[in-house]
């Protein structure tokens, strides 16, 4: 087990080492971020601005304009939306190259609570013309998801989390955009899960298999731009899928499966994920089972509409 | 009035018995708190919600712990919640949720939000007029994000003089001095030159502190409260790595041994 957290660091160290125009910004939180690893080995281009994550935003739209890869890093909840604005307009709306490091994401930050969990950050950088959004599932693919950014033209917000979550890659299983990964092929239903979750679903499938129920799971990564390819050959295998996230349902993974198959290739779609509501402090396993993000009760809802059908 | 003492003690306990949480700057909060609770603030432990009660915005809300002993000891809740802080379903949230715990007027947590809504509710107060007053407490490091300053130019436009801010200045912020990640200073002069009456204290003396919120000006007051981040356990006094760390049942040994 370790945490997502581990793995940006890995990558923007080697980041660093692969390409010089790599510069790493923070918001007085490098502790939190990571960051510091940066900053020692790379004193130069590493720059600490102070608790003000509109003006670091702003910072890498210039540096990106000048022809630098920016990456700014501060919790999730602020990176992506404290700084807004300044990414719809300024990073978006230019199509810049900054790099977008959202920590502590979802419920992984537990005892802080609701002001420092966030679970709206898929559904408000996903929603931004030009941005890529990729959520890893655990530590080597965030280190992939982080090299795969400099070979993408446009603005990249890559999210991770403190929790240790089960490793699931090995170090050179790169991270490509717009491809996800099955993980496991059943027909019975499919469960496409992001991030942390992605273990969870794992889980579930395991627990389903018991009951003669099999499962595909399939970890989508690439947020936006989403693997159609992985989608079309999902709904052709089944009928039902669930998605899971640790995230609010509205706008995250389930808005966006949801907004591509109901187009293309319509299927019964049922979200696991924060239900309309705000989060609160408990370790990140308490705020999980509160939320509903749990094994259990992805396999209850594989079961449960199984039956009714 | 408690003692400072057993307010630092409550803290170290509750943050020990969390795993986290923000000892640093909730122990130099302690002697500005407890001026604001027993001497300042007009308030009702037993009508919480009081229409015309002072308020407070605690907008460095990680300096939670802090708060909340002094709620408990001021009598909004009983003192035996506190080490349920942090906990699950416990109304003790890591940083303060108004609808779980009584006493609160406001919730904060993200940095650079409390200064504007301090002002909105003084305003909210002026226009019901109401005499209540509305204090406001701002981490040093927390006075870099660019919201402290666009409030801090609109409190003075609209003559707002029922609002005091409190600079909480322990000269740290999370990953180290403020003078080495962005310098703030010459810090009274900002303010003054964005229309503010300046006073500054001592933070850890009650005197001191009583003599800066005499002040009667026809400005919006802000104190800037010299303190000691970590005050009161030698081992975290000044030490950023003790913003946002839990002591270990030896290092609380240690820390309350140490307290005065
Ligand atoms: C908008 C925002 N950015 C970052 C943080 C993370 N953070 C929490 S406390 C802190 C340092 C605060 O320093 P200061 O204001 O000096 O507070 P004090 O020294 O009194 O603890 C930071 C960066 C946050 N809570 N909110
Ligand atoms: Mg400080």
């Amino acid at each position: 087990m370790r945490a997502t957290r581990e793995g940006y660091v890995e990558g923007l160290l080697d980041a660093g080492e692969k390409d010089r125009r790599v510069i790493v910004v923070d918001g007085d939180v490098s502790r939190s971020t990571g960051t510091t690893a940066f900053q020692k080995k790379f004193p130069e281009r590493f720059f600490n601005l102070g608790i003000a994550e509109q003006n670091m935003a702003e910072y890498c739209a210039g540096l990106a304009l000048a022809g630098f890869i920016p990456f700014y890093s501060t919790y999730a909840v602020f990176a992506a939306g404290r700084a807004w604005d300044q990414i719809h307009t300024s990073i978006c709306n230019m199509n810049l190259n900054v790099r977008i490091g959202g920590a502590h994401g979802g419920t992984s930050v537990g005892p802080d609570g609701a002001t420092h969990q966030a679970l709206e950050d898929i559904a408000i950088t996903r929603v931004l013309p030009n941005m890529t959004v990729l959520v890893p599932a655990d530590a080597n693919q965030t280190r992939q998801a982080v090299l795969a950014s400099l070979e993408i033209d446009g603005p990249v917000y890559i999210r991770y989390g403190r929790n240790p979550v089960a490793e699931l890659y090995n170090r050179d299983e790169t991270v490509v955009p717009g491809r996800g990964r099955l993980l496991r092929e059943g027909r019975h239903a499919c469960i496409i899960a992001a991030g942390a979750m992605v273990a969870t679903a794992l889980e579930a499938a395991d627990m389903l298999s018991k009951k003669g129920i099999e499962v595909s799971v399939a970890d989508m990564t690439s947020i936006k731009p989403l693997d159609i390819q992985l989608l079309k050959y999902l709904s052709d295998i089944t009928e039902l899928v669930v998605t899971a996230e640790d995230h609010q349902i509205t706008g995250g993974l389930f808005g966006a499966v949801s907004e591509y198959m109901s187009e293309h290739c319509p299927r019964r779609i049922i979200p696991v994920g924060v239900n309309n509501r705000f989060g609160c402090s408990g370790t990140p396993e308490e705020v999980m089972t509160h939320c509903g993000l749990t094994a259990d009760a992805i396999s209850g809802k594989v079961e449960k509409t199984l039956k009714i059908h | 009035m408690v003692s400072p003492k057993v307010i630092r003690e409550d803290i170290l306990r509750m943050i020990h018995s969390a795993g986290s949480g923000h000892p640093g700057g909730s122990l130099s909060l302690v002697e500005i708190l407890l001026h604001l609770y027993w001497k300042e603030m007009k308030i009702d432990p037993d009508n919480p919600q009081w229409k015309d009660r002072d308020r407070l915005v605690l907008s460095k809300g990680h300096g939670a712990p802090a708060l909340y002993s002094i709620l408990a000891r001021r009598g909004f809740f009983p003192t035996d919640k506190l080490e349920t802080l942090r906990k699950f379903g416990s109304g003790l949230e890591g940083h303060p949720h108004m609808q779980s715990l009584p006493g609160l007027d406001c919730s904060t947590g993200s940095l650079g939000h409390g200064l504007g809504i301090a002002a909105g509710m003084a305003l909210g107060l002026t226009i019901r007029k109401s005499k209540a007053r509305v204090f406001c407490i701002l981490g040093d490091g927390e006075l870099q994000e660019g919201s402290i300053w666009e409030s801090a130019m609109s409190i003075p436009a609209l003559k707002q003089t029922n609002l005091i801010a409190i600079v909480d200045r322990n000269h740290v912020q999370l990953d180290d001095a403020v003078d080495k990640v962005m310098p703030i200073e010459p810090l009274a002069y900002k303010w003054r030159a964005f229309g503010w009456a300046v006073a500054k204290c001592d933070g850890h003396d009650m005197v001191d502190i009583e003599k800066a919120f005499s002040n009667r000006t026809d400005k919006p007051l802000v104190i800037i409260a010299e303190t000691v981040k970590g005050k009161g356990v030698s081992f975290m006094e000044d030490q950023a790595l003790w913003h946002g760390k839990a002591p270990d049942s030896e290092q609380l040994r240690k820390a309350l041994e140490e307290l005065e």
